[in-house]
């Protein structure tokens, strides 16, 4: 076993420990700690690149990490990923559906890599599909499917085998108020309703602002945990989003600070 | 993994293969109409020059060129469907679904299995499709063939989907897809027994033919299915073949891994 600073909690659904990563000599993450239990939502806050996509390759499998680890449900993504995935939604930044088949080809393509059986599948499809307000467009090419419609599918796909912990990367990137809206919404109720540990990334202050807890990244590294009003006490400021600037503008004095 | 897991990843990997391919009416045409061509075009024309061998696995069969060049073809399906998987992937990677794939709760090297298998699924069934064009055409061929020939497709389709899947590490674009046609499809073909023995090559070249044939692995999945085709087993063609996958699949699984080129360009 490595050396991490927490011990592995039981509660914890997901847990990241120390996590260091550098390309080259470009360091995209330089000892990030993170916890979510279940039910929380919790938004990862931060500039472009501040390091979010790193993390969520390293959380994903993509990537590992140099240093530290990611346990999903208690399963390190490193050495048991496929247990660990298992336990995983992803909702990735850039769109991953397959525009020429239907919605229902989509989500049961998903369904069968992560192992459901037909009558599961299919009921978690109705399922998923009724709440999205989509199942009436089950048998809809994806491409002919609107920029928040698809959206829709690929959080309903990343919802499909029930996991416990959701990780959405700037998902509501180019979509409009309302399916932001939605989205979130929806997001919100998965975690108050079955227990979903969220991890919402984003750059945008306003979709931050209701979570129970804020994680401010910043050049690889934590800069300030909690909720709105305690970030906004934090760095000194009237709004969450002075507050953000504040801190993060730290960071970025002409003095420069050890990267 | 369960097997009931690994069972169900690979029926949705294969489901979506054969989807595409049947939206793809342009490609299931070609399939057939390419090596149609040889065989109709080309083979009765070329029939009166080249001197086709009777030694094995032909003794006793009276051979006509077109019988002749048929394992050739059907190679031929089999290695453009290869490349086929190869588009796949790389198409999969420009769409996204590669994130989706590498991110399931699936070893890897299973993911690309799937892959594979699917692809030579294809393969296979468009071989037959053409043995079919042969039957309509009067080729004469042993009935005993179409059973017998059936493991040498699936071993020689999976070599060359192997193959397909480790030219995927490499090719970026969809783009460059004609590049590897041109570098990849045509010399393997050529430098073959697909369309004549290889004595008559040898007669008036240097050996460098010879030897390059020796060293294409196309060159070994062509007389598989010309010896499997009149129900013999060559077993050093099946050597060679069985290797060839063993060798081009550990290379493709090690060009997916994390870290390594292939995932790094997914970054983009």
């Amino acid at each position: 076993m490595s050396s991490t600073p927490q011990a592995p909690s039981a509660r914890a659904r997901l847990q990241v420990c120390g996590l260091h990563k550098r390309y080259g000599t470009v360091t995209a993450l330089a000892g990030v700690d993170l916890r979510i239990d279940a039910g929380e939502f919790v938004a990862l806050l931060g500039p472009n690149g501040a390091g979010k996509s790193t993390l969520y390759q390293i959380l994903s499998g993509l990537f590992h990490a140099d240093q530290g680890d990611v346990r999903l449900c208690g399963h390190a993504v490193s050495r048991a990923p496929t247990r660990a995935l298992a336990h995983l939604g992803l909702v990735f930044q850039e769109p991953t559906l397959d525009l020429d088949l239907s919605v229902a080809a989509n989500l049961s393509f998903h369904a069968g890599l992560h192992g459901l059986g037909r009558a599961r599948a299919r009921r978690r499809i109705r399922e998923e599909l009724e709440r999205a307000g989509l199942w009436e467009q089950r048998r809809t090419r994806c491409r002919a499917l609107s920029g928040g419609n698809r959206r829709k599918v690929e959080l309903a796909r990343a919802l499909l085998h029930e996991p416990d912990v959701l990780a959405l990367d700037e998902c509501t990137v180019g979509l409009d108020v309302a399916s932001r809206a939605d989205i979130i919404e929806h997001v919100r109720a998965l975690c108050r309703d079955r227990g979903v540990a969220v991890l919402w990334a984003t750059h945008l202050v306003d979709e931050a602002e209701g979570a129970q807890r804020i994680v401010v990244l910043h050049r690889g590294r934590v800069l300030a945990e909690g909720d709105a009003a305690a970030l906004t006490r934090a760095g000194g400021a009237s709004s969450l989003s002075e507050a953000f600037l504040a801190l993060t503008d730290q960071r970025r004095s002409p003095a420069g600070s050890p990267a | 993994m369960s097997a009931a897991r690994a069972w169900r990843a690979l029926m949705a990997v294969a489901r979506r293969e054969i989807v595409r391919f049947s939206q793809q009416r342009a490609r299931l045409l070609s399939a057939v109409v390419r090596p149609s061509l040889w065989l109709l075009v080309f083979a009765p024309g070329f029939a009166g020059l080249a001197a086709v061998s009777s030694g094995p696995p032909y003794q006793g069969v009276a051979l006509t060129y077109q019988a002749y060049i048929v394992p050739g073809l059907l190679g031929m399906v089999l290695l453009f469907n290869g490349m086929q998987s190869s588009l796949s992937m790389v198409y999969d990677r420009e769409m996204g679904i590669m994130r989706l794939l590498l991110t399931a709760p699936l070893p890897r090297w299973y993911l690309l299995l799937c892959k594979l298998a699917a692809g030579t699924l294809l393969s296979v069934l468009q071989a037959y499709a053409f043995l079919i064009v042969c039957w309509l055409a009067g080729v004469g061929l042993p009935w005993v063939g179409w059973l017998s020939v059936l493991p040498a497709l699936l071993l020689g389709g999976l070599m060359l989907g192997a193959m397909g899947l480790l030219l995927s590490v490499y090719v970026r674009q969809l783009e460059n897809f004609a590049g590897a046609m041109n570098f990849v499809i045509f010399p393997m073909f050529f430098l073959s027994t697909a369309l004549y023995p290889l004595a008559v090559k040898t007669a008036h070249h240097a050996s460098v033919i010879a030897w390059l044939a020796r060293i294409n692995p196309f060159e070994y999945a062509v007389t598989l299915i010309r010896f499997a085709l009149y129900g013999q087993v060559d077993g050093p063609a099946a050597l060679a073949v069985a290797g060839c996958l063993a060798v081009f699949f550990a290379l493709a699984v090690l060009g997916y891994d994390p870290q390594r080129g292939m995932v790094r360009r997914i970054r983009r």
